[in-house]
């Protein structure tokens, strides 16, 4: 995924505001019914008193007279435990005592935090060191105001979960007790302010509960879509297909419904607006239906008669991270025969050619045999859990949303100039998502419900349905690639060429390993346009190129005759000596440690058990390493996950127990999109709008057991929403061919003769 | 439209709805009770999955009109503190990550451990492959239905 910058300096959320009274600052008036304003540690619940007052040490920090601390979570929550994590890095530089701490979600607020965006697995990596920063401040003035208390130099002055100690003289206070005096202290710069090391850590690398599990098992109402607010009315979507639109719309029937206000059609984004990347949107013109309650409205909604015509050809302006360029909307009704038949068809052709090191023209041309294999992915749904749904309630002059969305700021712009209000009047609030990968970046569901809000001059919720969801785009693209590679007499790899395509995205990551490591070297790229809308879905690009070079290196080594994981070391050994050519964006050695950490945990070098079949995959994304091997067994046609072990290494740990339960998660999602994940066309009609034909994994076909391993060393933590997923792909294809003795190029793996039996 | 009196979580409730409408939308929409989930609305997802009587069934197929006297538990009604073991057992191993799931995963367990106390694992596989989680929680949903098993078998 992209990486996002923001204006907002790192002195800026450090900024002393002051005293704050009357308990918390942050929070909007339906959240008091809707959410906890702050969530302690459960085993201190009863414990923990609300302070009188609290003292604001910065955007991040606020501390009650009695101790208790209030930190924020700033990035929006959809399940990767930022909401935890996060404060946990505040917490430890701070240095106070997590059962003292409440935690509380922020809204979309640019000036006071920085980037507020929950993606490309780098909420950890980009917050760490402004949080720490954030957290050492907020302590460094607790010292300052101490040492003017007891009139000795700061550097005497030592700390302790939450309390300041001068040895000398004996004397102690609690943070509790020196806060409000933190308000006439100058903010230290920022070399004056002393970060732990990271072997005197206490709370990161130390698990701890996610702070929201209680609410979850609860029911407690924490998604969007639980939100109910008075006067609020419900509304829904009609879309066309694919390279369709509305031409009528008869609503006769509808209209006179039982609970049903009005059903009218709204532009969404107008034609001419400047799009940035994230403002994807499938349909500018969307038929809605509005009523008092869900029920209703869906009823409603199926009762609309809806006529559609085709879409001519057409362009829009998108100012992208690279400048602006146009895309361009082909007319036409696009199907997954044609496509097929089209993607085979260019990967012929010779594409644009992303790195070319050596003549690998040449290494082909001498070559004593050559390995050729295509491998290709269909588009995938993302399917999260809680539907596609927006509140909004916009009124003359101002707008408040609150919404799933993984990146508020680049969505209030769009807002601002659609609702033609100003930007800092948009206010968007981040709810817990039900789910994200990817699909929540893109916030056409905040314009829609504002619109719509705006239009009807009430506050409404949005609900998409599940075949809405399912229906609407900004699907992971489909993907083909095909691999090559040139072996001399002596079965020594002198040539590799990858040429990746896709619609309407090339998959290559060129400068990714075996990059590096071969002399001869070739990746191209190409991509053709569609009007199906795509867009980032867990571990973009990665989670169908790694597959499909896993699956190409294991048949590789196999081809030579050598131990697949042995291969990939000899490989890297390569690229760790005597690298090839420039920009290789991985290190050589951290990527050959998860491989032999999993080789040693998995226990690789004893012989398979019997009926059990290993495979092995390791990739690089997201600034992580990850290496897998699983073991499954055959029940009949369909295969059984026995165990996976996987060994990352994406420096230094948060939270221990939930990093692994990311990991865990990553594994059986891939197992299962790899296994079932589909999504098919018909004359720009999707095939599979729910769940009873779109394959989910299940239950009784996730891995008995998952084992996860973690590299322990000090660098600065890397991605883990994402990295433990594309690897599987590979692991699971290679697993697949030992119990089959069939190479599976093409996902899904399960075909539906294999499901019905 | 009619009038329908519930027995929700041991108390009497007062509607007034469209009898086909499913019970998944009357506690969301009508009671405000919305721990359930509206997640495929076919019965596929089980994220709407509340006890009718013992069993867990999904509310988003079983329209107000038929549930009669019977009563209905929601994910609110399960406990009175979150102590009900198959609560306690997901607080210990942490199950959630987004949690949209959740409730209809707890709810279809605490059934099966209702009528069966001590479930072999492909009983356990049987019950629970009706809930979907696309964040793949599935090894620890697993582990956390064993060990609710467990804290019942103590309690």
């Amino acid at each position: 995924m992209t990486h996002v910058k923001t204006q907002i300096g790192r002195r800026a959320f450090l900024k002393n505001t002051g005293l704050a009274s009357g308990g918390l600052i942050i929070g909007f008036s339906w959240l008091n019914s809707c959410k906890p304003k702050a969530v302690p540690e459960k085993e201190m619940e009863m414990a923990l008193e609300m302070p009188k007052e609290w003292s604001e040490f910065n955007s991040y920090i606020k501390i009650g007279e009695n101790g208790a601390v209030t930190l924020m979570a700033p990035n929006p929550e959809f399940g990767s435990n930022v909401k935890t994590s996060l404060p946990m890095i505040l917490a430890e530089e701070l240095d106070v005592d997590w059962k003292m701490v409440l935690i509380e979600q922020a809204n979309f607020h640019p000036e006071k935090f920085d980037r507020q965006f929950t993606g490309g697995s780098q909420g950890v990596r980009t917050g760490w060191p402004g949080l720490r920063l954030a957290g050492a401040t907020a302590r460094q003035m607790l010292l300052m105001a101490a040492s003017q208390k007891w009139n000795v130099p700061v550097s005497e002055l030592t700390t302790n979960n939450g309390t300041v100690y001068h040895k000398t003289t004996e004397q102690e206070i609690g943070y509790g007790e020196l806060a409000s005096l933190a308000k006439d202290i100058t903010l230290p710069e920022e070399q004056d302010v002393p970060l732990k090391d990271v072997s005197d850590f206490k709370i990161v690398g130390v698990s701890k509960k996610n702070v929201d599990t209680k609410n979850i098992i609860t029911g407690k109402p924490l998604f969007t879509m639980d939100l109910q607010e008075d006067g609020m009315l419900v509304a829904m979507i009609a879309l066309p297909p694919f390279g369709m639109k509305i031409k009528s719309v008869d609503d006769s029937v509808a209209k006179s419904m039982p609970g049903i206000k009005d059903v009218f059609t709204i532009q969404t984004l107008q034609d001419d607006y400047e799009r940035n990347f994230f403002d994807t949107t499938t349909h500018t013109k969307i038929a809605v239906v509005v009523g008092n309650s869900t029920w209703e409205v869906m009823q409603a909604k199926k009762a609309l008669r809806m006529e559609w015509e085709e879409i001519s050809d057409s362009e829009f302006v998108m100012a992208g991270f690279r400048g602006k360029t146009t895309i361009k909307v082909p007319a036409g009704l696009e199907s997954t025969e044609k496509h097929n038949a089209k993607m085979q068809e260019m990967s012929l052709k010779r594409g644009n050619v992303l790195r070319r090191d050596g003549n690998p023209e040449e290494a082909f041309q001498n070559a004593e045999k050559i390995l050729e294999r295509t491998y290709t992915a269909p588009y995938l749904a993302h399917n999260c859990m809680e539907p596609v749904n927006c509140f909004a309630d916009v009124t003359e002059n101002e707008a408040v949303l609150h919404a799933p969305i993984q990146a508020p700021e680049l969505i209030s712009g769009t807002l601002a100039a659609r609702l033609g209000l100003p930007e800092e009047n948009i206010h968007v609030n981040l709810t817990r998502m039900g789910g994200g990968f990817g699909q929540r970046a893109y916030g056409h569901h905040l314009v829609e419900a504002a619109v719509i809000s705006q239009k009807i001059n009430a506050p409404v919720k949005l609900v998409y349905t599940r075949e809405d969801d399912m229906s609407y785009g900004i699907y992971r693209p489909t993907y083909t690639a095909t691999y090559r590679a040139a072996l001399d007499k002596d079965n020594n790899v002198i040539g590799f060429h990858v040429r990746g395509g896709g619609i309407p995205e090339h998959p290559v990551a060129a400068n990714r390993f075996p990059a590096g490591a071969i002399d001869n070297y070739l990746a191209e790229g190409w991509a053709l346009e569609s009007n199906i809308t795509i867009g980032a879905f867990r571990a973009p690009r990665s989670n169908f190129i790694a597959g499909a070079e896993q699956s190409f290196l294991d048949e590789l080594a196999e081809t030579m005759g050598k131990d697949p994981i042995d291969f990939r070391l000899e490989l890297l050994d390569r690229a760790m000596k005597n690298p090839v050519g420039e920009n290789n964006d991985y290190e050589a050695e951290r990527y050959a440690g998860v491989l032999k950490l999993v080789k040693e945990k998995s226990g690789w070098n004893q012989s398979e058990k019997p009926g059990i079949h290993r495979g092995v995959s390791a990739y690089f994304c997201h600034n992580s390493y990850v290496a897998q091997v699983l073991e499954l067994s055959m029940e009949g046609e369909m295969p059984k996950m026995e165990k996976v072990t996987a060994a990352i290494d994406c420096g230094i740990v948060i939270n221990p127990d939930f990093a692994t339960n990311m990991a865990e998660g990553g594994i059986v999602d891939g197992i299962g999109n790899a296994m079932f994940g589909e999504m098919s066309f018909t004359n720009g009609v999707p095939d599979h709008k729910n769940f009873d034909t779109y394959r989910m994994i299940r239950f009784s076909e996730a891995p008995k057991t998952i084992e996860v391993h973690f590299v322990q060393n000090e660098i600065d933590p890397t991605g883990l929403g994402e990295p433990p997923f594309p690897p599987i792909f590979g692991a699971l294809a290679n697993a697949l061919y030992k119990a089959t003795g069939q190479r599976h190029y093409r996902q899904p793996f399960v075909t539906e003769k294999q499901i019905i039996g | 439209m009619a009038n329908f009196t519930l027995n929700i979580n041991g108390k009497n409730k007062e509607v007034d709805v469209d009898p086909n409408t499913p019970m998944l939308w009357v506690l969301r929409d009508h009671l405000k009770l919305v721990g359930t989930k509206y997640g495929c609305g076919i019965a596929q997802c089980g994220a709407c999955t509340v006890h009718l009587g013992d069993n867990a069934v999904r509310s988003c197929q079983l329209p107000v009109s038929v549930v009669g006297e019977q009563k209905i538990t929601t994910i609110e009604g399960l406990s009175e503190n979150a102590d009900h073991p198959v609560q306690k057992a997901w607080l210990e191993v942490d199950v959630p990550q987004c949690g949209y799931c959740q409730a209809g995963q707890i709810m279809t367990a605490s059934a099966l451990l209702k009528q069966n106390p001590n479930p072999s694992d492909p009983e356990i596989e049987t019950a629970m492959n009706g809930n979907i989680c696309r964040c793949g929680t599935y090894t620890r949903i697993k582990k956390a239905v064993k060990m609710a098993a467990t804290i019942e078998a103590d309690s």
